[in-house]
């Protein structure tokens, strides 16, 4: 039984650890969130170094860099200690964020924009690869031994809700810097982007103050103290066969599947609302806030049933359903959103006209916005930018941008097939910051952990996107076949998982 | 059931060679059907990152079969 004080002890730990890791996953995401901004801005296309470089700060942050500072700061987790070392990893992702908001543009500083983004970006990396694992070792390691699957589930919240922190900071930011929106949006375009990478220095603060008031964990301490702390955590993580084996069974039997899950359920969900079946940017946004709002409690569930249950068949479950179902709900997906078996209401549709005369280049640019609206709801808008005069100068490419607004029925069906998919996230990531933990020892712990965690979601899960949206080009005449990718690879883990792990519960990691 | 995980240690080498091999082939095509500086970038990535993985696959193939995972620790002591 925990006494008062013990219970508040805890309960300012997982407010410590959960609070910075959230803005980590915040800072991260923004990037991620406004990168067709920030590639305008630092990476024009018509540049192939700059391409280059655009290509780079995408794939390297979230793939390469990642797992290294999973083994740099993992390695400094287990010899210094975990508390200055997840402090060290949310100054520098906290500094790389504040410091990517104020580079000036290409136009004004040239090549030194992109590179000095790249960088930054990396830093962002390596500072995330070294937060997470450091997080949940020190939540389990101050944890009872029967609660640990609950309290560590307060970890597991923070990468959604730091996806949700990102989407709604970034909404209110486009919305609130004009009163009118077609304006507000321009200057966000121009500029107001800067805010939310500004913002991120407050939420920085605030957490590093509340961290250095924390202590070290309370088994570091004890291993520091009997001088017993690894002197080589790296070769002890990979070159030790009994350890060896155990990194490779938790990134193939269980980080791998529940990356690709993470991923479809909350990236690649948003990538095919928004680039395949064309639902607008807004409603696209607050459709996955309903649904993370909404799923975000079941973290908190499953953590605490697999406290009671074990951890080994929960995260299993997740992988199943997600398996089984990712196809059926995709399909259902497009069917919510379609307009193929639909009349066209014509006393509801409409066209808009905005001459944009003197654009400053030599021509005049028109507007022509038509709402086109459905029986079953659905309104279609379609922009198409006309050049109206252009003389004897090069005529600017015509631009047709196609979205769809959703009645408020298939709004929230919308919303229902989302918060499935963030079901299967909240199964199969709920409980496994508390398995982790309880399968590697004390000393090597922190490096242990958070290779494989950093493998299966920044090399699995991260590269979902990218690949389901490869193979649609590859294979164009199926709009599902990017669910292929997260299906086999689940599937795998799933099989993996089911043959080699235990569903036991360690419940001494106090050795 | 450790004959089973012996039995799938030798699917999964099989499986991790074959997989890479098709990585490496499906990049040599797409990087020459568009030899842009993104296709070449992304799919060296690709196959740059995949290799350490499926190292670690390869090897885990091997432990299975070996009989690494007919026990699983109970104890750190039995891990290091």
């Amino acid at each position: 039984m925990q006494s008062i004080s013990e219970k508040k002890q805890i309960r300012k730990v997982i407010f410590a650890s959960s609070v910075g890791t959230l803005i980590e996953w915040y800072d991260f995401y923004i990037f991620g969130s406004l990168a067709p901004i920030i590639a305008s801005q630092f990476f024009p296309k018509t540049n192939p170094t700059a391409a280059l470089l655009s290509t780079l700060a995408t794939f390297a942050a979230g793939f390469i860099v990642r797992p290294f500072g999973a083994l740099v700061f993992g390695r400094l987790g287990d010899k210094v200690g975990r508390k200055y070392t997840f402090l060290l990893t949310l100054i520098l992702m906290g500094g790389s964020t504040f410091a990517i908001g104020l580079i000036p543009g290409y136009e004004k500083i040239g090549f030194l924009a992109p590179m000095l983004v790249l960088l930054l970006r990396l830093i962002q990396g390596l500072a995330l690869g070294g937060e997470y694992g450091g997080a949940a070792t020190y939540v389990a390691e101050h944890a009872p031994t029967n609660r640990r699957g609950y309290f560590t589930s307060w970890i597991q919240t923070t990468a959604t809700l730091g996806l949700l922190l990102s989407l709604g900071i970034i909404l209110i930011t486009r919305k609130s810097l004009a009163t009118d929106p077609a304006d507000s949006i321009r200057v966000f375009e121009d500029w107001g982007w800067r805010i939310p990478f500004w913002f991120s220095v407050i939420l920085v603060g605030m957490s590093i103050y509340i961290r250095l008031k924390m202590h070290e964990s309370p088994m570091f301490s004890k291993l520091k103290a009997e001088g017993k702390i690894s002197v080589n955590p790296i070769k002890e993580s990979l070159m030790h066969k009994s350890n060896l084996k155990m990194v490779l069974l938790a990134l193939f039997g269980a980080t791998m599947g529940q990356g690709v899950v993470w991923y479809t359920g909350q990236f690649y969900a948003q990538t095919f609302m928004e680039n395949t079946i064309k639902i607008d940017f807004e409603q696209t946004r607050t459709i996955l806030i309903c649904a993370i709002v909404a799923a975000t409690p079941l973290f908190i569930f499953f953590g605490n049933l697999s406290d009671k249950i074990g951890r080994k068949w929960i995260i299993m479950a997740g992988l199943l359903s997600a398996v089984i179902l990712y196809r059926p709900i995709y399909h259902q997906m497009i069917s919510v959103s379609s307009v193929a078996d639909s009349q066209v209401d014509n006393s509801k549709t409409h066209i808009d006209r905005v001459l944009k005369p003197n654009t400053g280049k030599g021509y005049s640019l028109q507007n022509t916005t038509t709402y086109t609206v459905y029986e079953n709801g659905i309104t279609e808008k379609k922009i198409h930018v006309d050049t109206l005069y252009s003389g004897e100068i090069e005529k600017p490419q015509l631009v047709d941008k196609v979205s769809k607004q959703l009645p408020e029925n298939r709004y929230w069906m919308m919303v229902a097939l989302i918060f499935l998919q963030i079901l299967f996230v909240t199964m199969s990531y709920g409980p496994i910051a508390a398995f982790l933990v309880e399968l590697f020892p004390t000393k090597i712990r922190y490096t242990s952990m958070s290779l494989p965690y950093h493998l299966g979601n920044g090399v699995f899960g991260g590269l979902t996107p990218f690949i389901a949206v490869l193979l649609g080009t590859m294979y164009s005449g199926d709009l599902l076949v990017g669910l292929w990718y997260p299906i086999i690879i689940a599937g795998f883990c799933l099989l993996i998982g089911s043959l080699y792990l235990s569903n036991k519960i360690d419940n001494n990691v106090n050795d | 059931m450790n004959s089973i995980k012996k039995f799938f240690g030798i699917i999964w080498m099989i499986l991790g060679a074959g997989t890479y091999g098709m990585l490496v082939k499906t990049a040599i095509t797409q990087i020459s059907l568009k030899p842009t500086t993104d296709t070449i970038v992304q799919w060296s990535i690709f196959v740059i990152i995949f290799l350490p993985i499926t190292i670690g696959f390869l090897i885990f193939g091997w432990l299975a079969f070996k009989g690494a995972y007919d026990h699983l620790p109970s104890s750190s002591d039995e891990i290091v």
